[in-house]
């Protein structure tokens, strides 16, 4: 495996004999349907016609060896990693056994202690330039790296030396691709983002943020390189067009009420209940880039509008400096006209 | 004496690492240290209470609901705000969820591989297994030979591939591995079976916060929650049958799977586990579940205090007796560190004089990013333990039915609930308490629906313009680890001061001014270790407790 540039188109499918998908997909417990399925499911969270993508995701994801995968937690709170476990597809039993070789990954691995920071010396030797890095947090840099340290290293040190040799490094949450709340105003800890702590490396990062990621763009981003061996189209500041590339104000639910200026109020009115535009009380969809409305969480079962809570601009990377104009509502424009409501499309 | 660190302490959330001096092959002493700071107390000064719950929230992602929860209630509490019903109960709901999926997830994913030895299972023969899983888990489909030799077979492979992902490098056939080999291989099925379970009934998260980790529709004065029986999304007629369904699950498996297989660990560790890691023996709850409205509501688990390891002792909470010392920890006070600060007076300024990066040993004065909460100056244990022990010693029946059920199969009496296998235990019997529990709460809430009660929040002091000039509150909840409190002073609109108390930082504390071990500290000391370097029973004990440790990083704004 090599790293390739991300905007290098899809190379073409790897040359291997085809085993049967039936008996691919039941070596790993599941039914051919349900493998076509969310395979075709995938193809759709990438952005990628169904036919030929599902069958050869379907036939990717069962080849060997598995992609050696360190998890690195900085500055967190868990958040993304916890992610990991609400995968759908794959689940996480799959993706743990079957997909990937999680071999760093604090939360989830048996070992503890020198251990453990063996294992992640042993796969930094054995897959040099064949591992992918995934950092969760934001990186502590003032007083040496005192804020953070795992093992009696800083984690400063260890991201910096672990992403040296990596395929690639993706920084999944707010605190790895944009320093996050550590970083945030008041914040004394020196905290960074993980571009800014590997600046100078060269390595390829990929930022996929939201407080947490959402998984299905993770499972996504690292099924296209082991399907096709390329990582995802990124925009300039290295995030996936796929997940980040529009508005969750474009394709909201609630659109049709924001455009007929319908507003809920309060929590709990009239239009609270009959699930109009949440942008009156704080909702940041018309700033934020990112896929929550459709690729949702939870194996597809909702997303905070569908709940009835505005979207916070957690994928932002002004989340935590934009609060402010969530919680301090503004005054209700009472009967918005079709033109207002358009003008003020425009204007977000 | 030799000093061996374990660092990362790992299947915990956020950064711990456990330093103990050992002799003659038992622990005799024992530092706890936090590893990790991110001075979320200087972000939050000076913002908006209304949005505080944003930032807390954050402390932690894997216990993401309650300090949401702790959040606005403490700014309720400071403002005045009563919720409606349908807010309470929703609350209730998504904490109980919160602890039942958290609990599960410790047992099979951060505990089980300190008790199961995942080599030794395939050597287990499957149809025994299937014999014992019929046995332990009476009912649960997934019992037959066929079964398990699938199972097996799967684990033979990925062991086969030479990649070993985060088995690799366990402490197998580590001589304090007791379990037979078809007890591991049902363990590890079940590990498996959790792995898939929790993704699914923690769908009731997203349903009521339009996502785990982290959901989202918590405000001052209720929840940001579409209720209505008809509406397009939120909490509709369908929502309510959906979550019906998952709570129909999680008492499915908790009841069959998860408190089985704790009996089977018990069974086999009880010998010497149950007289191991008891840790100060004082506990601590400021009780949860309210399950009717007012001003001080009876919670389902009561608040209270159980001292001297006696059942029959019980203790007011007053929050007012709760403070931190930082003697042993980086950080300093300005009226000194020797001194203790009550929550709403305290001080948060880091102060590093640990060794610098790269280190062995920790051998400091202060050695710890946590400080040393204590009640009246004593050291308590706050978690499942401390609230079935006070809720035992209150009196609450299902609880004393629970826990005299489970002692009586064993053949233990109240002693051995003070132990490393008593806190997996009480783990156990509190998640299957609250799967029973569950149910109820989703019936008030139709009811209430039924009878046309939509009210999900009260929003009439939303303005910062009906605030008194200055107010302040806390927010008491109890988190699947334990008791969590927040403080907050709000002046002129604006947080003044905002602390946090959390669960690990009472369990995980370093010594504090007078001297006193932190819980899990205690607990360690008079371990023996078969081979101190695979020390596979600090990890035991320590995870009984489970360390939570990114909120356990003290979070707060000197007051100006």
């Amino acid at each position: 495996m090599t790293t390739s540039d991300p905007v290098t188109p899809a190379p073409a499918p790897p040359a291997r004999p085809r085993e049967p998908i039936a008996v691919a997909a039941a070596r790993h417990g599941i039914d051919r349907r349900t493998l076509l399925r969310w395979s075709a499911g995938m193809a759709g969270v990438l952005a990628l016609p169904a036919i030929p993508f599902a069958d050869r995701i379907a036939y990717a994801l069962d080849t060997e060896p598995r992609l050696p995968v360190l998890w690195l937690n900085g500055q967190d709170c868990n958040g993304d990693i916890e992610g990991l476990l609400r995968a759908s597809q794959p689940t996480p039993s799959q993706l743990i056994l079957d997909y990937l070789s999680l071999d760093y990954a604090e939360l989830l691995m048996a070992a503890s202690g020198d251990t453990a920071q063996g294992r992640l010396a042993a796969t930094m030797d054995s897959y040099a330039g064949q591992y992918v890095v995934v950092v969760e947090g934001s990186i502590a840099t003032a007083a040496n790296g005192v804020h953070c340290c795992i093992g009696g290293r800083s984690f400063a040190d260890i991201v910096r030396e672990v992403s040296a040799g990596a395929l690639a490094v993706i920084a999944v949450g707010s605190c790895a691709a944009d320093g996050g709340l550590p970083l945030a105003a008041g914040g004394v800890t020196g905290a960074v983002s993980v571009s800014t702590a590997l600046s100078g490396l060269g390595t390829t990062i990929i930022n996929l943020p939201g407080c947490p990621m959402n998984i299905e763009n993770l499972t996504a981003t690292l099924v296209q390189y082991i399907t096709l061996g390329t990582w995802p189209e990124t925009d300039n500041a290295g995030k996936p067009t796929f997940a980040y590339g529009s508005r969750v104000h474009q394709r909201c639910p609630r659109l049709p009420f924001f455009r007929a200026g319908q507003y809920v109020r309060t929590w709990g009115d009239a239009g609270h209940q009959a699930g109009w535009c949440l942008r009156y009380v704080g909702c940041q969809g018309p700033r934020t880039y990112a896929n929550c409305q459709t690729a949702l969480f939870n194996g597809g079962t909702s997303f905070p509008v569908n709940a009835g809570a505005p979207c916070l601009g957690c994928a932002s990377s002004t989340f935590w400096s934009g609060l402010d104009d969530s919680f301090s509502w503004t005054p209700p424009a009472t009967s918005l006209s079709q033109a207002t409501a358009d003008t003020l499309t425009a204007s977000l | 004496m030799t000093r061996i660190a374990i660092d990362p302490v790992t299947r915990i959330e956020g950064h711990l690492r456990i330093e103990v001096e050992h002799d003659s092959d038992v622990v005799q002493d024992a530092w706890s240290t936090g590893t990790m700071f991110r001075g979320i107390e200087q972000i939050l000064a000076g913002r908006d209470p209304r949005q505080a719950w944003v930032f807390a929230q954050r402390a932690c992602g894997v216990c993401t609901h309650v300090h949401a929860l702790a959040s606005v209630r403490a700014v309720e509490n400071a403002l005045g705000i009563a919720i409606p019903p349908n807010a309470r109960i929703i609350r209730n709901l998504m904490s109980g969820v919160q602890f039942v999926h958290d609990h599960v997830i410790h047992f099979y994913h951060l505990h089980a591989l300190d008790w199961v030895d995942i080599v030794a299972a395939l050597s287990a023969d499957p149809a025994a297994t299937a014999s014992l899983c019929q046995a332990t888990n009476p009912g649960w489909a997934n019992s037959s030979t066929a079964y398990f030799t699938e199972v097996r077979t799967r684990l033979q492979a990925f062991v086969d591939s030479g990649q070993l992902g985060p088995f690799a490098a366990g402490y197998w056939g580590h001589p304090a591995y007791q379990l037979p080999a078809e007890a591991n291989l049902l363990l590890v099925a079940h590990y498996l079976e959790a792995l898939e379970w929790q993704r699914e009934i923690i769908k009731i998260h997203a349903i009521l916060g339009g996502k785990n980790p982290h959901p989202q529709t918590y405000t001052v004065g209720g929840m940001a929650l579409t209720l209505a029986p008809d509406a397009p999304s939120g909490v509709n007629t369908t929502a309510l049958g959906t979550i019906g369904t998952l709570l129909t699950s999680i008492q499915n498996f908790v009841s069959t799977v998860l408190v089985g297989d704790v009996k089977l660990l018990a069974r086999y560790y009880q010998i010497p586990w149950t007289t191991l890691g008891a840790g100060p023996g004082n506990l601590l709850s400021y009780g949860e579940f309210p399950e009717a409205d007012g001003a001080s509501p009876a919670p389902f688990l009561p608040a209270g205090r159980v001292t001297g390891r006696d059942l029959g002792s019980l203790g007011p909470v007053d929050q007012a007796a709760i403070a931190e010392t930082v003697a042993r920890s980086w950080y300093t006070y300005s009226s000194g560190d020797s001194g203790a600060r009550h929550p709403s007076a305290g001080e948060t300024t880091p102060t590093y004089t640990g060794p610098q990066p790269p280190y062995d040993n920790i051998t400091t004065t202060k050695y710890s990013w946590l400080k040393a909460p204590r009640y009246d100056g004593a050291v308590y244990e706050v978690g499942p333990l401390a609230r079935l022990g006070v809720a035992y010693a209150v009196g609450v029946a299902p609880v004393r039915q629970a826990v005299d059920a489970f002692l009586s199969d064993l053949g233990l009496g109240q002693a051995a609930l003070f132990s490393t296998i008593g806190r997996l235990a009480a783990r156990a019997l509190e998640t299957q308490l609250l799967a029973d529990r569950l149910p109820t709460w989703l019936a008030a809430l139709r009811t209430n629906i039924t009878g046309g009660d939509l009210r999900i929040a009260d929003t009439t002091r939303w303005s910062p313009d009906t605030w008194p000039a200055t107010a302040s509150g806390w927010g008491p909840t109890e988190a699947p680890r334990g008791g969590l409190g927040h403080w907050i002073a709000i002046a002129g609109g604006s947080i003044a001061n905002y602390q946090m108390v959390v669960p690990s930082t009472w369990n995980g504390s370093p010594r504090d001014a007078a001297g006193a071990l932190g819980p899990w500290e205690q607990a360690l000391v008079g371990t023996p270790l078969v081979d101190p370097t695979r020390p596979v029973e600090v990890l035991r004990t320590v995870h009984s407790f489970d360390p939570c440790m990114a909120c356990a990083v003290h979070v707060h704004r000197p007051g100006s």
